[in-house]
């Protein structure tokens, strides 16, 4: 066999794991052998048809990088989770108060918080994130200073209280108050941006399954965030990853903490509802 | 000493006289390359963990020499033989001299 | 992701079509490799070094190092700026010759082990991972 049939039958043998990736697999997660996570589910009724099938983000991935998040020292994002653990016991601000003051255990009380939220606040009188009810808490309880959104120890914060609510599934309003700020994220959701006029759904939504160049696009859902990049290693935000999106499709982006992030939030957190907590997931 | 660096160890508590156990380390760490520029275009300084080590009441297991291509918070696996009751004993030696350390006892 | 049984073929015969291809080492990789066998000569085999295919993501890449009777092995990414990534050294209590760690890959290119045996004796073990260049930065 001579070097130029070598070259064309390992070229042919390589590509095929590639055709093998696309749609998403069927492995099943549990988290530490221990925490079930639904991570295919049935669509919700607001969805309208358009999707056959709820699907993580983590169907979507190899099996090395599924792997790491099946167990939690495997997960560097639980580093970020263990920093939000002492800064929750640590007393900060002029009231010298801590999250634990008033909470307690987060393992208790902050149990479910993900799976509902973002939610709308009466006394607001808008849709919360849970960065913002974080900072509610700092700015007008502790009186410590409001973190910046999506900044290192905001994340590692929402991050750890998401984790509490590992393995439930999600379950968002999007009713009554929460109604208007819903329809406004869904209208962001299908509003092509951008030079290349994409909007989430032509990727997202259409297209989930398929390869944009190398990467393999999921649907796109938050079950997970924050969620640890093999890319950047560390921790991201919702938000940020939707600002990643939008400068990809070559426009001037919203900003972390926006109104229309906010809404868009609440609008892709209620297309996975039925969807497991991962938080902290991995993704690539 | 660089900031938020933290090692995590697994490790059994317990084990037979003889047996081979795996331990899993993490530690969380920037392990800047020194291949990077900032947005001015200058190299950022390399600045990462160069060396691990894990011992067992002084006796040597596995000794690793890192460089920059080991990624952020690195992260090992491997075995090591437990002869008696005693402890783990691990080390990272930072670029800038730092040395940090953590002990896990096992039990036979 | 599964493989069928039809893709674990190919990809079989896709690493032995590999395995025959010369092996590209640069000057750095060269002297790394010098340096830790001392220009001994390196034979295959006797040494297993599993990585994937298709890496997600170059900046963190799983790979282990498995060789029987080994006192140390060195890891090279032969396309990265500095070729080395870590020296194994198995110590009198080490439970057997494996580790396993995460790694930065600068783009498609071989992954090399090199095994010290106990006899002084070097094995080695290539490996090519492809690197994706993603259409999203995000």
């Amino acid at each position: 066999m001579n070097f130029k049939m070598l070259s064309v039958v390992s070229a042919v043998a390589l590509a095929m794991p590639t055709l093998g990736a696309a749609g998403p697999d069927d492995d099943t997660l549990i988290i530490n052998e221990e925490i079930e996570v639904v991570t295919k589910a049935e669509p919700a009724e607001h969805l309208d048809g358009a999707l056959y099938e709820v699907i993580s983000g983590w169907h979507f991935r190899n099996d090395d990088t599924q792997a790491i998040e099946m167990d939690d020292f495997d997960n560097p994002g639980m580093l970020g989770v263990e920093n939000a653990m002492a800064t929750w016991n640590t007393a900060e601000g002029s009231a010298g108060k801590s999250c634990a003051d008033c909470h307690g255990d987060a393992a208790e009380s902050m149990k479910g918080v993900k799976a509902t939220y973002p939610k709308y606040d009466e006394k607001a009188g808008t849709v919360m994130t849970v960065q913002m009810k974080v900072n509610e808490c700092r700015t007008e309880r502790m009186g410590a200073e409001a973190w910046k959104y999506d900044a290192g120890p905001a994340i590692d914060m929402e991050a750890m209280i998401g984790s509490q609510s590992r393995g439930m599934q999600m379950n968002v309003a999007i009713d009554g108050p929460a109604k208007p700020f819903w329809e406004k994220g869904k209208e962001i959701y299908y509003t092509r941006y951008g030079q290349l006029e994409l909007s989430c759904a032509s990727c997202h939504e259409q297209n989930y399954g398929n390869m944009i160049r190398a990467d393999h696009l999921s649907q796109g859902q938050t079950n997970g965030f924050p969620t640890y990049r093999l890319k950047n290693a560390k921790l991201n935000g919702a938000h940020s990853r939707f600002k990643g999106c939008i400068r990809d499709t070559r426009a001037e982006t919203f900003s972390p903490g926006s109104d229309e992030f906010i809404a868009l939030e609440l609008y892709v957190a209620s297309r996975g509802n039925g969807l497991g907590v991962e938080t902290p997931s991995v993704r690539n | 000493m660089a900031s938020g660096v933290k090692p995590r160890v697994k490790a059994p508590k317990t084990a037979s006289a003889g047996e081979v156990v795996t331990i899993k380390t993490l530690i969380s760490h920037k392990m800047e390359s020194g291949q990077r520029r900032d947005s001015d275009g200058n190299l950022i300084p390399r600045s990462i963990i160069n060396r691990f080590t894990c011992d067992f009441n002084g006796t040597n297991a596995l000794d690793v020499e890192m460089h920059g291509a080991i990624s952020t918070n690195p992260y090992f696996e491997f075995d090591v033989t437990i002869p008696e009751s005693g402890d783990l004993q691990f080390t990272w030696y930072d670029d800038d001299g730092s040395v940090y350390e953590d002990v896990k006892s096992v039990k036979v | 992701m599964g493989f069928s049984r039809r893709d674990t073929l190919a990809l079989g015969a896709g690493a032995i079509a590999l395995t025959a291809l010369p092996l590209r080492v640069g000057a750095a990789g060269e002297d790394a490799i010098a340096a830790f066998t001392g220009g001994a000569d390196v034979s295959e085999g006797g040494i297993t070094l599993d990585a994937p295919e298709i890496a997600e993501n170059g900046n963190t890449v799983p790979v282990g190092v498995s060789a029987d009777g080994a006192s140390a092995v060195m890891l090279l990414a032969l396309g990265n700026p500095n070729p080395d990534v870590a020296v194994f050294n198995f110590g009198e209590l080490a439970g057997s010759q494996t580790a396993s760690t995460r790694i930065r890959l600068a783009g498609t290119q071989d992954v090399v082990a090199i095994a010290k045996m106990a006899d002084g004796s070097f094995a080695s073990a290539t490996k090519n991972v492809k690197v994706t260049i993603g259409g999203c930065g995000g």
